[in-house]
């Protein structure tokens, strides 16, 4: 079903009834199973094992990313310990949301390939990768795996430091190859809450331009931390328990897990949905 | 009765079928791009809105392309393919300046084009490209494509979300369709406008198309292709552009044949 | 058996069209889906506590409607009048949240005239959700409800399969997650009249400008006991500029191939006889008049 309010009181067909949320995974049975061994082969796939949305902006010092620390398998939060923050050589960082088996594959990919970089700066003048060249390495990953109609089901969110722009980095890209670039961003169901958030406080101090002055740190990380409140509020798939990426001139400095301060007093004052008075 | 009993059986069948969620490797990024070719130039526009559904992704992605000194692409459709085949055109066009030492030419541009996207025929790039510029014989020229490399050469375009809204305007105002001369005066002869008249039509299409599309808006670039040796003070002379809008010379890809490339921007409401 | 010719009305629900609005869908290949507009509506409680201002609700909407893609209306009222002090914000199918409100608002006026005192927000809010759930969703009208009445203040959402919900702060249509998202992180109880404006106003925007089914101005409804204040257009940010041409057309510009121009007047002679015809045989009459032309 689709969930977007635009789409509510919309009569569905019997295909779109179908709700994952309620009945993925374990109501599904296994396509590989009937798929004979001389029938085409099905890439096809879906995700598993998810992350939810995740946060990027960009501050005065470089860039800060979000993202909570839960795995959810369906509906299930399923593991609660889970880094989605994976830092790439000393100015890259990558916040990762979707399929986690697949972004467990980006990973050990990624690391190779950095491990290999690393060994050649070690005999030579070769210089580190700068975050966009990760961010090509990926988009073209993406976009070939896509081509394939075998995706790497994710949405990822990059933020670096370019040491010789002296500027910093942020882009998306997921697993249509699309790829774009803003000050704020944010996937999924972020896109929808947070971002708004996100775009306002940040023109509300560089302008609609992003000309002006940059949010500072301490900014920047109060409205990471207010924005991941609010996804908890309304994310029905998120974990008040998360860690934020900075990533500067310094490098890049992933945070302890945190918890974002909620209020749920309100409810108490609550009386039914309709025309209860007590 | 039966008949309703037979049909909901049908339908429990479908549901309760393995249901694979397909993936869709498609997507449609909004946006809207247009061109219009003059005598002794070429003007492409596009806005620079990214959008998904009712999101808007960016507020600012790159659809027009400057390929070579004479030549600007504008892509519209799937951005990702969009960039991608941008990508590809531009490897294609740098092998052949490598073995001929001298950029291709805007026809043979426009033809490459059709030949890329043709041999994805069966799984195509889903991108609505208008290719911009300034032939050999130093006319201004437009091709406009479908995704799988039809094309033609025309006088002006429009592409993408807003086509519906703005080429019948272009048709009005660049074809002078359904509008007759003045008895006695000369007959309009489309390709002829003056560049500042050009630019205004261009703004105004997207300003409107922002004012009644949900997916244009926020930015527009529009590229001015000139032929070499024709004067710029129509495009960079002071007080020449409305207030709100800037001009700046993009420097020359290759050696520097003489055409002359500008880059126009503009805000767009952001609604 | 007398019983069997009284006509007894039909109860419950009727299929009968069921069999012949698949075969048209099926045949049609979907069936014809009604106009949805996108839309950021929101509503909050107000007042009282610690403000020290009369308790009241704030509603807000944007001003698009659209037809799918294109824009269909730039500036268009999506508060809807119920009551003097009872207001309805509309996302959803343009004329199902028109005709839902106009009805109901017939409806409690009548109410009223018969009760004799002022209906409250929860008898609209149940006239709402019984006729939406009647029809089963297919009413698309997604609402928010809010006013003042004899028991206080009251906000309600109202979804179109008829479920309702009562909450201190709501937001519904496409813009209602980046509308949510301004309430989450700023709303407190007991703002004042002019922080409440503030906050939906500021909601409101982060519709307009972070979903692409909403749009234009900002409308706003203030209701206390006092009364209800509409502020019609109380934020403009998105007025358009001046366009760079002027497309007035020269007289003439349209060709055409023959010119015919017929007379709309109908004319008719009529003439006094007094009884001249009262010695003569029957009248013969003349079908055909001037002015009664039809096109060649």
């Amino acid at each position: 079903m689709n969930q977007h309010p635009a789409m509510w009181g919309h009569p569905m067909t019997p295909h779109q009834a179908f709700n994952a949320h309620t009945a993925f995974p374990l109501a599904t049975p296994n396509p590989m199973r009937n798929q004979h061994a001389s029938s085409p082969v099905s890439h096809t796939q879906q995700p598993l094992v998810t992350g939810t949305s995740v946060l990027g902006l960009k501050y005065k010092d470089g860039v800060m990313l979000a993202a909570d620390n839960l795995a959810s398998y369906g509906s299930l939060a399923r593991f609660r310990d889970i880094q989605r923050l994976h830092p790439l050589g000393n100015h890259t960082c990558l916040a990762v949301s979707g399929d986690m088996s697949d972004y467990q594959y980006l990973k050990k990919e990624l690391d190779g390939l950095l491990r290999e970089e690393e060994a050649l700066s070690l005999s030579d003048s070769h210089p580190a990768l700068h975050p966009s060249q990760i961010y090509a390495f990926l988009a073209n990953l993406f976009y070939a795996r896509r081509s394939k109609v075998n995706p790497i089901w994710n949405a990822i969110l990059v933020g670096g430091w370019d040491a010789t722009k002296e500027e910093s980095f942020l882009g998306y890209v997921d697993l249509l190859g699309t790829t774009y670039s803003s000050p704020t961003l944010a996937t999924g169901f972020g896109s929808h809450i947070a971002q708004p958030l996100l775009r306002e406080a940040f023109e509300k101090k560089a302008g609609i331009d992003g000309k002006g002055e940059l949010l500072t740190a301490e900014e920047a990380e109060a409205l990471l931390n207010e924005c991941m409140k609010v996804l908890f509020y309304r994310d029905a798939r998120s974990l008040n328990k998360y860690q934020i990426a900075t990533v500067t001139k310094e490098g890049v400095q992933i945070s302890e897990s945190k918890s974002a301060e909620t209020q749920w007093g309100f409810a108490e004052a609550l009386r039914g949905y309709g025309a209860q008075q007590q | 009765m039966a008949m309703h009993a037979e049909r909901s059986a049908a339908l429990h069948e479908l549901t309760s079928a393995p249901i694979q969620h397909a993936f869709n490797p498609y997507e449609d990024n909004g946006g809207t791009i247009l061109a219009i070719a003059g005598k002794d130039f070429s003007v492409i526009a596009g806005d620079t809105r990214q959008s998904q559904g009712y999101s808007i992704q960016t507020r600012y992605a790159r659809k027009v392309w400057q390929l070579t000194d004479r030549a600007v692409l504008a892509t519209n459709g799937f951005a990702a393919d969009g960039n991608n085949f941008v990508k590809k055109v531009k490897q294609r066009l740098e092998w052949y300046e490598h073995a001929h030492h001298k950029q291709m030419p805007l026809k043979s541009i426009a033809r490459m084009i059709q030949t890329i996207l043709y041999g994805k025929r069966f799984f195509p790039y889903y991108v609505y490209n208008i290719l911009g510029g300034i032939e050999e014989d130093g006319t201004g020229a437009v091709y406009s494509y479908d995704p799988v490399g039809t094309y033609e050469r025309e006088s002006c375009r429009a592409a993408g979300a807003a086509q519906s809204i703005l080429q019948p305007f272009l048709d009005n105002q660049i074809y002078f369709k359904n509008q007759t001369p003045e008895p006695g005066a000369e007959p309009f002869i489309p390709g002829n406008l003056p560049l500042s008249t050009v630019l205004a039509l261009v703004v105004d299409s997207f300003t409107s198309a922002t004012e009644r599309h949900i997916e244009v808006g926020d930015g527009l670039e529009v590229y001015v292709v000139m032929k070499k040796g024709r004067p710029t003070d129509d495009l960079v002379g002071e007080g020449k552009l409305a207030p709100g809008m800037a001009v700046e010379e993009l420097d020359a890809l290759g050696e520097g044949d003489g055409e002359k490339t500008f880059l126009v921007t503009r805000s767009l409401k952001r609604d | 058996m007398v019983a069997k010719d009284i006509e007894v009305a039909p109860i419950g629900f009727d299929f009968s069209n069921y069999a012949r609005n698949e075969f048209l869908g099926q045949s049609l290949g979907g069936l014809p889906k009604a106009t949805s507009t996108g839309t950021t509506i929101v509503g909050l409680k107000f007042g009282g506590g610690s403000s020290g201002e009369p308790e009241g609700v704030c509603l807000g909407a944007d001003t698009r409607a659209t037809a799918g893609p294109i824009v269909a209306d730039k500036n268009c009222e999506k508060i809807h009048f119920l009551t003097p002090q009872i207001r309805c914000c509309g996302a959803g199918t343009a004329a199902d949240t028109e005709f839902v409100t106009n009805l109901i608002s017939s409806n409690l006026e009548l109410h009223a005239l018969s009760q004799g005192r002022q209906p409250r927000v929860v008898t609209a809010m149940t006239m709402l959700k019984q006729y939406l759930f009647r029809y089963q969703g297919h009413v698309g009208a997604h609402l928010v409800l809010g006013g003042v009445d004899s028991t206080g203040p009251h906000l309600f959402t109202v979804h179109a399969h008829g479920s309702t919900d009562k909450l201190p702060y709501v937001t519904m249509g496409s813009g209602s997650l980046a509308a949510m998202a301004v309430f989450e992180s700023s709303y407190k109880e007991n703002l004042t009249r002019a922080e409440a404006i503030a906050l939906v106003a500021r909601a409101i925007r982060s519709g307009i400008f972070n979903d692409l089914g909403s749009g234009s101005n900002v409308d706003v409804a203030v209701i206390t006991k006092a009364g209800t204040e509409m502020l019609r257009n109380y934020e403009m940010p998105n007025e358009r500029g001046v366009k760079s041409r002027n497309y007035k057309f020269r007289r003439g510009t349209t060709a055409f191939s023959k010119e015919y121009i017929r007379d709309l007047i109908v004319k008719e002679e009529v003439r006094s006889t007094s009884g001249a015809g009262k010695e003569q045989g029957p009248a013969v009459a003349v079908a055909v008049g001037e002015g009664m032309d039809v096109d060649p």
